[in-house]
């Protein structure tokens, strides 16, 4: 049992972010050093926090020593540990990768502020996930998303801008909804904290305002994390902004909102009331189930790799959802399981997408012809991410979805099932596609034999892999390997994350 | 009737964020966005300070023991927490608009307009 | 029976896997590189082989790899029938890399190291297969072996092999994820487990009809087995050098196929739930169909490798026969047709390679009188063919006898008609190749000498004296050319252990 306070993982990024800014003035620079240090400090203290959480149970902070419910109180269980975890894990190597990448891609002159903008934006995260007060929620949902919109418009296309514009707006619009919805419920129970409204509002489960205080917080998260209907900026604001930045959008904001409305509807009213008093989860269900599959087709549809990587988070977030709605323990553990996974999965590929058009300049998937040579390791990697993402064994894209499909039977659910199917088999494409792209170097029969000929020069020594392999530097690859590591780690000694993840479904689920 | 003048502060509310999602949905101008996102938030603001007030409330100060015979009754005082939480929103308000003009200028310096249409215009062209 | 504990298999299992890097990493020096494949292979078939001993006492050797999360394990678990599958293909695997050698340096093929890597790797898969202790395990190599057998059937990296590869995955994998994936799910479910058990997991439980369900899934998603109407990625496949092809039908993947097919009907379901269910029959008639109406789309096939394709078609439907018959001597007769088969089959494609790498002939009507310039290749081509056919004394007239047997025992007599129209057939399609090969005179016509100046000519020379392929080719197919014949001869091994395999099965009935 090793004593770390809770608010370290906020306060340490948020110092860092303030530290930057005061050296900046002067000549001597080393803000990313500093950004790896505070975000290194958080993950190691999620690490920490979650150790403790599983010796001991639910560990409360309370900040300033004021007493909750009127202090604020943060909160580490079995489900905001693992969730933090994850969510620092990918600030950590976001940020690796963006001292090497902001520099040669963004521009000299934004790497200052690019640097203090990602710490806010690390600091709002984890403070999302720690809060158990839900105002002091709102709060942080809009120091992520301000540093966010500043940093999507940080990119040299001039796309980004009205792409972070349109996005701030409808952010905005959904932040409001989740602040209407906690004024109704303080006038109902006059608290903001978590674990008392769950305590007060069992009471007040027939009135209309504890109705429309519900309604509004999920629509206001559900736009934040682009559910469906409510998708539409998320396309090109996480394909144009840098892609450092669009690893953070969807690794770490869309998982973090997610995250906070699944605590909204399992902590703050009881899973009963979420169940069974509102249909709340018949019209998730219906929207999930719609998302896996007009996602999956939108994306097949995408020639530009980082408009498809964007455009596969409605599907995936679409399962997140799917669990939750589904609502068999199983099928929760799945969904939180995902929010990890998807978070390893999409995070490594943006960023695979960046090194490849630093390296090579390649935005369409058509030209991708001949990387898989030229860059083996990213591509390798890409190849491990692509086949989680269908789902294959071993990887911990088969983890997330086996939870999910048993969970799906066993609550007899069937019709899920060739959701799910349909869903892998256009996953399998989309990504067939790219990997097949960068592998094979030519296609038309003409070329071929081009080829060919060039390859018996070059057989003479050995293989044509060998030849012009230049990868990205080592601060972006490495953060990609670690990232498809853990694809292949955490889908092969599944169960380590999945007891947690089970942990917090029976919590979630039963209250205990 | 009775219900629309009993509760006139929270039709004050609604009128305040239909008019502010009217002007964000139509206008193709962007500061006009940003000024009906302004109205919206606003409204909302105004929402969270109407429950928190009470018929007679007082400001509520901790009232030192030995001026306390000078109030004989109990007075009753205005919640001050969602005032509290207001001053944060505000702040967090005050910032997105900030965030959204400087965006809005550097759309102007790189489109040479504001106007959402022409925007789209000059991206599809090419 | 008992069940011994031991690491043997995994070290079976691995040394592929990491002969795969060693191969990877000396890839710019090609002895070295080709020493390892040889070597892995070698080594894999003594590891092998040093278990028959054991699994002829009738043990079975177990071991538990990881537990991927509850329910979820890799294991394994070496019965006879995984043996004897596992005995054949890392057999064939040593004879299979010679021939490639031969074929890929004669042609001077490109990325060679690419193509001995995935070769390793699905041999690697293809044991694991055979070696599962659960539907799990299964599951994961079989994915393994499609993965990684793409990049060989597109070798040629060509449009129509480009095309042909992208039929190939897109048949396996999406079969296997679109059905087989959810059968498996059904199956945890209903069962609670997904471990093998020679008397089958799923008797009593669940209804009638959702047993049913998952049977069709199951069958409909092992697309490898090529049952119509999910055979059209085999002649596909056809692009692929001859090498893989006879990988593809021979070793490792259609193999997995039945095998996978014969472990779901023997090993999930169990003999007697399927006759309670009555599927066997129905099952029994679409294999029929598809055994017959192959064998017809192979006569009008002039492609040699495509004809030898569709007779795979058709010939695995005689295994997955067998086995459905549900009786002691079918499933003998269906387990012992996958290495006669193998055997006939391998032979045959490595005829064909050898032709092509002679003479650049791929059409069955250029072969007149190729027989006098390539006496040795023919005379396997004849054995291999003879063996499909089922002429004694070659080893397919084996299996063909215990399956005809086996339909007596079912008392299915309709089955022997189907057996008997296969076998015309099979000899309609074989025998005018043998006769035209050696009894025709090649006719020198334009069309050979055309193909040939276009193509590298330097070491071929139009002549109809002796011409073999090299050495490295010719030795392998003679090899298992005579190896059909010896398996007639001397079956016992492969016998005992196919009907050790039905003994098990059957067990308890």
């Amino acid at each position: 049992m090793i004593s770390v306070p809770v608010s370290l993982v906020v306060v340490v990024p948020m110092c860092a972010s303030l530290l930057i800014a005061v050296l900046g003035l002067t000549k001597y620079r080393c803000h990313w050093h500093i950004s790896i240090v505070a975000t290194f400090v958080s993950f190691i203290a999620s690490l920490a926090l979650l150790y403790n959480t599983l010796q001991i149970g639910r560990i409360s902070y309370w900040l300033g020593g004021w007493e909750p419910p009127w202090g604020i109180e943060y909160v580490i269980d079995y489900y905001s540990g693992f969730v933090l975890v994850a969510i620092t894990l990918v600030s950590l190597l976001t940020t690796v990768y963006a001292a090497t990448y902001v520099k040669r891609e963004v521009g000299e002159s934004r790497d200052l502020s690019f640097a203090i903008l990602n710490m806010l934006m690390v600091t709002g995260l984890h403070g999302i996930i720690v809060t158990g007060d839900l105002f002091n929620l709102y709060i942080f949902l809009e120091i992520t998303s301000i540093a966010a919109y500043s940093l999507i418009g940080a990119g040299k296309k001039k796309g980004a801008l009205v792409a972070s514009f349109n996005y701030l707006i409808l952010g905005t619009i959904g932040a409001i909804f989740v602040l209407i919805g906690v004024a109704y419920l303080y006038m109902i129970t006059g608290t903001l904290n978590m674990a008392d409204l769950r305590a007060i509002l069992p009471v007040h489960y027939d009135s209309k305002v504890v109705f429309a205080a519900f309604a509004f917080i999920t629509v206001g998260l559900a736009i934040k994390f682009a559910l469906f209907p409510l998708h539409t900026w998320l396309l090109s604001a996480h394909s144009l902004a840098p892609a450092v930045v669009c690893s953070v959008l969807a690794a770490s904001i869309l998982k973090v909102t997610a995250y906070a409305l699944i605590r909204v509807m399992f902590t703050v009213f009881e899973a009963g009331f979420t169940l069974e008093v509102i249909p709340a989860t018949e019209i998730l269900l219906v929207m999930s189930i719609i998302a896996i599959i007009v996602g999956g087709i939108l994306t097949a549809a995408q020639t530009n790799l980082k408009r498809m990587l964007a455009c596969s988070s409605l599907g995936q977030m679409g399962y997140i959802v799917l669990g939750v709605a589904i609502a068999d323990q199983m099928a929760m553990t799945g969904s939180i399981l995902h929010l990890l996974n998807h978070s390893l999965m999409k995070g490594g590929l943006f960023l695979i997408a960046g090194a490849i058009i630093h390296k090579v300049r390649i935005y369409d998937i058509a030209d991708m012809k001949g990387v898989g040579r030229k860059m083996p390791l990213t591509m390798a990697a890409f190849t491990i991410i692509g086949l989680s993402m269908v789902g294959v064994p071993l990887t911990v894209g088969f983890v997330s979805k086996w939870h999910i499909a048993v969970g799906a039977l066993k609550a007899g659910m069937w019709y899920i099932i060739p959701v799910i199917v349909a869903s892998s088999l256009l996953t399998a494409f989309y990504f067939g596609r790219v990997i097949r792209n960068a592998y094979f170097a030519s296609e038309g029969s003409d070329q071929g034999s081009s080829s060919k000929a060039h390859d018996h020069a070059h057989n003479q020594h050995g293989d044509r892999n060998s030849e012009s392999r230049s990868e990205a530097p080592p601060g972006m690859v490495i953060p990609i390997l670690i990232f498809a590591g853990l694809c292949i780690i955490l889908g092969t000694a599944a169960f380590i994350p999945v007891s947690i993840a089970e942990k917090a479904a029976i919590m979630l689920l039963e209250g205990t | 009737m009775e219900l629309i003048i009993a509760k006139h502060y929270y039709w004050i509310v609604i009128i305040l964020v239909l008019i502010g999602l009217y002007a964000m949905m139509t206008s193709t101008n962007l500061v006009k966005k940003v000024i009906g996102l302004n109205i919206f938030q606003t409204a909302v603001f105004l929402l969270l300070i109407v429950i928190s007030t009470k018929e007679g409330g007082t400001l509520p100060i901790l009232i030192p023991y030995e001026y306390l015979h000078l109030f004989p009754d109990p007075v009753p005082y205005v919640n001050p927490l969602p005032h509290v939480m207001i001053l944060t929103a505000i702040v967090v308000g005050v910032s997105i608009t900030a965030v959204a003009l400087a965006l809005v200028i550097r759309i102007n310096i790189a489109y040479g307009t504001i106007d959402e249409d022409e925007i789209a215009r000059i991206e599809q062209d090419s | 029976m008992e069940a011994v504990h031991s690491i043997v298999p995994i070290y079976a299992i691995a040394v592929p896997l990491v002969a795969s890097i060693l191969i990877g990493l000396s890839g710019k020096k090609p002895n070295l590189r080709e020493f390892w494949s040889i070597t892995a292979a070698v080594l894999q078939f003594s590891l092998v082989a040093s278990m028959l001993p054991s699994i002829l006492e009738g043990n079975t050797i177990e071991f538990f790899l990881l537990t991927l999360f509850p329910g979820i394990d890799i294991s394994f678990r070496v019965d006879a029938f995984g043996f004897f599958f596992a005995f054949m293909s890392s057999f064939l695997w040593i004879i299979t890399s010679f021939y490639s050698i031969g074929y890929m340096r004669t042609l001077n093929e490109h990325s060679q190291t690419r193509y001995y890597i995935c070769f390793a790797i699905s041999l690697f898969a293809t044991v694991g297969v055979a070696f599962s202790a659960n539907m799990f395990t299964t599951f994961l190599f079989y994915e393994v072996i499609t993965l990684c057998t793409y990049p060989l059937v597109a070798h040629k990296e060509t449009t129509t092999a480009m095309k042909g590869a992208l039929k190939y995955v897109v048949y396996l994998l999406g079969a296997s994820l679109a059905f087989m994936l959810p059968a498996i799910f059904l199956t945890y479910l209903t069962a609670g487990t997904l471990n093998f058990d020679t008397q089958g997991i799923l008797a009593g439980e669940g209804t009638d009809v959702l047993l049913i369900i998952i049977f069709v899934l199951f069958i409909a998603g092992i697309a490898k087995a090529a049952m119509m109407p999910f055979h059209s990625w085999l002649p596909a496949a056809m692009v692929a050098p001859t090498p893989v092809s006879a990988l593809l039908h021979a070793v490792a993947v259609v193999k997995t196929g039945v095998f996978v097919v014969a472990k779901v009907i023997l090993h999930i379901f169990g003999v007697d739930l399927l006759f309670q269910l009555g599927i066997g029959t129905v099952f029994i008639y679409v294999a029929s169909f598809t055994l017959i109406a192959a064998s017809i789309m192979a006569l009008r096939q002039d492609n040699l490798k495509a004809r030898l394709a569709y007779s795979t078609v058709s010939q695995l439907s005689y295994v997955i026969l067998g086995i459905a018959l549900l009786t002691q001597s079918g499933i003998t007769g269906g387990v012992l047709h996958i290495v006669l088969h193998g055997f006939g089959k391998i032979t045959l494609f490595f005829a064909a390679g050898a032709i092509y790498v002679a003479t650049r002939k791929t059409e069955i009507s250029q072969l007149n009188g190729i027989g006098r310039q390539m006496p040795f290749t023919m005379a396997a081509f004849t054995l291999g063919a003879l063996s499909m056919i089922g002429i004694p004394p070659l080893g397919g007239f084996l299996s063909k006898w215990y399956i005809v047997f086996g339909s007596l025992e079912a008392g299915q007599l309709p089955i022997i008609i189907v057996i008997v129209a296969s076998t015309i057939l099979n000899s309609c399609y074989f025998l005018p190749i043998v006769y035209a090969a050696f009894f025709k005179e090649s006719a020198k016509s334009p069309v050979i000498s055309d193909a040939l100046t276009d193509k590298d000519s330097s070491h071929v020379t139009y002549r109809t004296s002796l011409k073999e392929a090299p050495v490295f080719m010719v030795v392998p197919l003679a090899l298992t050319g005579i190896g059909t014949l010896v398996l007639f001869f001397v079956p016992s091994v492969f016998l005992d252990l196919a009907k050790m395999t039905a003994l098990t099965a059957i067990g308890g009935s």
